[in-house]
């Protein structure tokens, strides 16, 4: 376990280093920012004044270094739009992006397990096909393009929803939420289901193949000769060997749920960190990009190692490497 | 095949099936397949006519939405069922620009479909190559090239997509590149599976006891076994890229606003759908939806037809 720790560790270090690299040549070969930072009267003295003051005259490798230097004490770089660190920035955002990719899974799987285990139990039924055609359906409708619809839908012909905004928040721990307040959760409500309607699809898919799967089994076929109910058999034997493989399938559709985020965002102008790098890419807000991918890098190899560990603890049958 | 061909002959059974997948070349069988399952039908309907539609844009499009000269400012914004001044009749309106709708989906499907397909064809070939060295080669080549697919399948697409088009800007050419970057790893990890699984089948042992090239057992033996899975896997792709393509333009970040395109489009009447102009965002989304549905439905009855393993 320790030595599975320490490699995977290293290898997310490396993949950090690489991407940082990627990303940091490949952000400085684009545009000059300073033609976007300065208006087009300024003098050639103001320019090189504000050159000198971001540190845009010197190597490339130097000013790697300087970024990377600088980061491993958590200092990403000033944002060249708001002159606020890049990090800070996106500190402020991530309360909300995270808000709306949870609640979007809760969505997923409150939505998607019930509906899949239902169309595992009965494959040939009429709701079950139902289920399925939604979810060829879900896979197939461009997300972005339902976002408007529903719009359209709730916000502009029949006023229910806001459309835009995360509404009322309260703190919770010091952290601003929506989910608290009934004028927060209307705002949430949107959003959460348009991320959330293509994770609803995939779970119900894996759900109902798990169970189709599990129902093939030994273990039920004894259970059911032992007289259990089928209840019970459904609740408990066939669902919990259904939810291991999904484990898996969580760990990464959160990491997935918080990329697509960025679309959502954009749509609802939901203010998370999605949105703050959409605005970035477009100026060129180089430390804000920079940042912005550390930052997603890092939590996602979190994320794959909680999940490996997780999934390692749940089905003991899992073995992980160097583990021998 | 024609020994597939001598065996099939001989034998006539009442519905035929078995008999018949056996005659027939795979590919024939899988094509006649398709046919008689009616979600598949209705797939190949939708994507024929919309490819045919945005192959012969030119011709069937009332005007070139992209060619400014023939633009009106003053017809932008008109609702489905308008007749411009110059007697053009808009049959789902007109966009910001005074464009006609339906000639801007036909070019934007255009758009569409070419970025899909080429990035999807690209990725095969150099995800396909990879996976079969992979497999075939084993060892420290096989561990560093899965050990990249691992790391960049544990990143979304959407956001290899978003870092690579920030350090390459906007155009035709660098969204595919983006989208070849995001899919090869794809491919690469599902040829391998099979081919692993062929590597390990009597056929090559007899292809290797004649002393056959590496080369040859590799392209002439091992990939065509392991097409299959790929197939399914292409045409799912396809659709994916197609709806990240339009997900991006509609970001501002893939294509640029010169270019016909279905995000773009959907992109452009969003600012007007609060105020109730639904139609500029609406149809291209659901040209969009179409082609991706379409698409989705014969990939899903291939993947039934080609894994008889697996249900639904």
């Amino acid at each position: 376990m320790t030595s599975y720790l320490l490699s995977r560790t290293l290898q997310t270090i490396l993949t950090l280093l690489l991407m940082s690299v990627l990303v940091f040549v490949g952000v400085y070969m684009v545009g000059n920012p300073v033609d976007l930072l300065l208006s087009t009267t300024a003098t050639p003295a103001e320019r090189l004044q504000v050159i000198q003051s971001f540190g845009l005259d010197r190597p490339v490798w130097e000013q790697y270094w300087t970024f990377l230097t600088h980061a491993l004490s958590g200092d990403l770089g000033n944002s060249f739009v708001f002159n606020q660190p890049a990090l800070t920035l996106i500190l402020q955002r991530m309360p909300a992006t995270l808000e709306l990719a949870f609640v979007a899974l809760v969505m997923a799987l409150v939505i998607g397990i019930p509906l899949g285990v239902y169309a595992g139990l009965k494959p040939k039924g009429f709701l079950s096909k139902s289920i399925m055609t939604f979810s060829i359906l879900g896979f197939s409708l461009p997300t972005f393009w339902i976002g408007l619809v529903m719009i359209l839908v709730f916000s502009v012909k029949l006023g229910w929803l806001p459309a835009s905004g995360r509404g009322e928040t309260v703190d919770l721990f010091g952290v601003p939420v929506s989910f608290l307040t009934l004028d927060g959760l209307s705002h949430l409500a949107l959003p959460a289901f348009n991320l959330a309607l293509f994770k609803i699809s995939l779970i119900i898919r894996l759900t109902r193949a798990g169970v189709m799967e599990c129902l093939q089994l030994d273990f039920v076929r004894f259970a059911r000769a032992k007289g259990l109910s089928e209840t019970r058999i459904v609740l408990v034997h066939v669902l919990k060997n259904t939810l291991i493989p999904l484990i898996t399938v969580i760990g990464l559709e959160l990491g997935s749920l918080i990329a697509f985020a960025v679309v959502t965002e954009t749509i609802f102008a939901w203010p998370g960190m999605g949105k703050l790098i959409i605005d970035a890419i477009s100026v060129l807000d180089r430390p804000v990009i920079l940042a912005y991918l550390m930052i997603t890098v890092v939590m996602f190899s979190l994320i794959n190692l909680a999940v490996d560990i997780l999934y390692s603890i749940v089905d003991p049958r899992v073995r992980l490497e160097g583990d021998s | 095949m024609s020994n597939e061909a001598n065996s099939g002959n001989s034998v006539h059974s009442r519905d035929g099936t078995d008999v018949e997948r056996a005659s027939r070349s795979p590919f024939r069988a899988t094509i006649s397949a398709l046919l008689r399952d009616r979600l598949a039908l209705t797939g190949i309907i939708i994507v024929t006519l919309l490819a045919l539609a945005a192959l012969f844009a030119p011709l069937i499009a009332p005007q070139n939405p992209y060619d400014l000269a023939q633009l009106d400012i003053m017809d932008n914004r008109l609702p489905p069922g308008s007749e411009s001044m110059s007697g053009l009749y808009y049959l789902i309106g007109t966009d910001d620009q005074g464009r006609d709708l339906f000639s801007a989906i036909l070019y934007g499907l255009r758009t569409s479909i070419i970025v899909g397909i080429s990035s999807a064809a690209i990725a095969l070939v150099i995800g396909a190559s990879l996976g079969l060295l992979s497999a075939y080669a084993g060892g420290k080549t096989d561990a560093i090239l899965m050990r990249i697919v691992d790391i960049q399948l544990s990143f979304p697409a959407i956001l290899i997509a978003l870092i690579f088009l920030a350090i390459l800007g906007q155009g035709v050419d660098k969204i595919i590149l983006a989208l070849v970057i995001t899919q090869w790893a794809y491919y690469a990890r599902t040829i391998r599976g099979s081919a692993l699984v062929e590597r390990r089948r009597s056929y090559v042992d007899a292809a290797r006891s004649m002393a056959l090239p590496d080369r040859s057992i590799l392209f002439r033996h091992i990939l065509p076994n392991c097409l299959p899975p790929l197939i399914v896997v292409a045409t799912m792709r396809v659709a994916y890229a197609i709806m990240l393509e339009a997900t991006l333009s509609f970001l501002g970040i893939g294509l640029p606003v010169t270019e016909p395109s279905l995000g773009l489009l959907i992109s452009n009447g969003f600012e007007y759908l609060l105020s109730g102009d639904y139609w500029i965002s609406f149809f291209p989304g659901l040209a969009l939806l179409l082609l991706i549905v379409g698409i989705n439905l014969i990939g899903d009855a291939l993947r039934d037809i080609l894994n008889p393993r697996r249900e639904g």
